[in-house]
């Protein structure tokens, strides 16, 4: 969650004084801000070193580990809220990761960003990979081992037995609730476990 | 990185008795120690620094002979723990042979030197006589507590035994007890002692000799636990001491072996054989959740009010991360505030000792926010 807008509709989906878990958690960002303005505890899990050192740095409970070994050091519903944000596009398995942020958290958010969005689709229908601010890299280069659409997500989701709560896109730090399939950059989905 | 310069090592006596885990009490001891910086006029920014296995007191600066002390790339004007805005206290164990009340004294009940009599101490002993060492020094409440691998446990048992007299710990390369592994390793090495004939039960001061040949191969079985197969693969290899095979059973061959005899033979030279038996014996009892039917997170409830930093390194196999992710485990489930890094490092066990820039970089940064925290800035 780069974009400071973004960061804020993210933070408005979580509720006062929860205990949250973020996934992914970079440089600590949402969580410091989740600390400072909503009275939320909890933890980050960083793999990056330099990430891990910044969230330190600003006060952010941060556990080094790497998402794909799983999340046994946390028990079931040990937390309010489990937020994936802008991470899901780098793991491997995806369905399990969500099987696991359901299982630790009362609430999962999950962020991701959304293929489908309309210049993607005129990007590739001119035969190249688009290239966003959401989709920041170069086919060659991206960091991102898979991409996916709003409307695979909630596929998947319903193969994943969780309940889709909320589900809205995001462009330009906008909320985007009418086709945001093809109007949003950024899917964000709130589910809890069936 | 600028030094402490020359630090002197203090004494501080204590009169009264400090019972033991085991039952027994020391009835009057002594404490070794060094301090570095100012105490501010709030008392509330000391550091309490524990050591390991073969360390002492003496973690930073130079000492009276010159020599550096075996933290001093963390500790000092401007380093990770930074002696300009923290006082750090590093205490000598009890049982210890560098000063504190040990094996090698006398027995003021039987005019005898202690040798093998001396009381079983445990961790959790030698965390009572530093909070006596810190009461004594005005200090009501540490704002942390820090240490590795044996010293990562002192510092795990102050927020197990005094909670409230700590606010931080911090713990690097520790374990929350000792593997079977770990135990026969330990195992292997209080044999090589006991069984040198010049061990003679523990009192061979008496018989004016040393244990030199046990306390060497203690040593060199130990180191091979503190660096990793690929530091050792990279350091030494198969490289000869001499340029060709000399087809000997006894001799030195391998480069290995002669660094291995070269660290068992400083080591036995100023290293006393009954502290070896006591330390080695004080890391196999650790194991804090045994009182809680071997539940660590029971074991941690009372650490509520602490934050913890938890650092491990990826080679390092005497407590390899798994065992420190163990104890971030138990933190979380009590939603204590902790952070956890896994540095990759290539140095094994020994890493804690070393200067890496992630690893200290993380230091640094906690410590930091621990400063931050004493004035005021509070949380974020």
């Amino acid at each position: 969650m780069s974009d400071r807008s973004d960061l804020q509709v993210i933070a408005d989906l979580v509720p006062e004084g929860s205990r949250v878990l973020d996934l992914g958690c970079g440089s600590g960002e949402l969580l410091a801000h989740l600390q400072r303005h909503k009275g939320c505890s909890g933890y980050g899990v960083e793999i990056d070193d330099a990430n891990v050192q910044a969230c330190i740095q600003r006060g952010v409970q941060v556990i080094q580990l790497n998402l794909e070994d799983g999340l046994a050091l946390f028990d079931d519903a040990s937390f309010d809220v489990v937020l994936q944000l802008d991470t899901l596009q780098h793991l491997r398995n995806t369905e399990r990761m969500l099987r696991e942020t359901a299982r630790v958290g009362r609430i999962g958010i999950v962020s991701f960003p959304n293929f489908a969005h309309w210049p993607n689709r005129l990007r590739v229908a001119s035969g190249r990979m688009p290239v966003t601010k959401a989709l920041p890299y170069q086919w060659y280069n991206t960091p991102n081992i898979r991409v996916g659409t709003f409307a695979d997500f909630e596929i998947l989701a319903g193969k994943t037995g969780l309940t889709v709560t909320d589900s809205f896109g995001l462009r330009d730090g906008r909320v985007v609730r009418r086709w945001p399939n093809l109007r949003a950059s950024v899917a964000v989905f709130r589910f809890e476990r069936r | 990185m600028a030094s402490l310069g020359t630090v002197t090592a203090q004494q501080m006596h204590f009169a009264e008795p400090l019972p033991l885990k085991s039952g027994a009490a020391l009835a009057d001891y002594t404490l070794a120690y060094e301090t570095y910086g100012q105490l501010t006029a709030a008392r509330d920014n000391a550091v309490l620094v524990c050591h390991a296995l073969n360390a002492s007191h003496h973690a930073a600066g130079l000492d009276e002979r010159g020599v550096v002390g075996w933290w001093d790339n963390l500790i000092g004007p401007g380093k990770p723990l930074d002696t300009e805005r923290f006082f750090v206290i590093a205490v000598n164990n009890p049982g210890s042979c560098f000063g504190s009340t040990g094996p090698m004294h006398v027995n003021p009940a039987t005019g005898r030197i202690w040798g093998a009599d001396f009381p079983v101490v445990t961790v959790e002993d030698w965390v009572d006589a530093q909070a006596r060492l810190v009461e004594r020094l005005g200090i009501a409440q540490l704002a942390a507590v820090v240490g590795g691998s044996l010293g990562g446990m002192q510092a795990l048992s102050w927020t197990l035994r005094h909670p409230h007299r700590v606010r931080h710990c911090i713990a690097v390369a520790t374990a929350p007890n000792l593997s079977a592994q770990n135990i026969a390793f330990n195992e292997v090495a209080r044999r090589a002692i006991i069984t040198d004939p010049d061990f003679h039960g523990g009192h061979f001061y008496e018989h004016g000799t040393l244990p030199r040949r046990g306390l060497r191969v203690a040593r060199m079985i130990g180191h091979i636990t503190y660096l990793s197969d690929d530091a050792m693969e990279q350091k030494f290899g198969r490289a000869l001491r001499e340029a060709e095979l000399g087809y000997s059973t006894q001799q030195i061959e391998f480069q290995i072996e002669s660094y291995l005899r070269h660290q068992g033979e400083k080591f036995s030279e100023y290293f006393d054989a009954n502290t070896y038996l006591l330390i080695t014996r004080a890391l196999d009892y650790f194991d804090p959740a045994r009182e809680h039917g071997g539940d660590l997170s029971r074991a941690f409830a009372v650490a509520r009010d602490n934050r913890f930093l938890l650092v491990s390194f990826t080679t390092d196999w005497r407590f390899a991360p798994s065992r420190s992710r163990e104890i971030v485990k138990a933190l979380v489930d009590n939603g204590i505030p902790t952070s956890y890094a896994e540095i990759d490092a290539p140095h094994g066990h020994d890493a804690f000792l070393l200067d890496d820039a992630r690893y200290h970089g993380v230091m640094r940064a906690y410590f930091e926010r621990v400063a931050l925290e004493r004035s005021g800035a509070g949380h974020v």
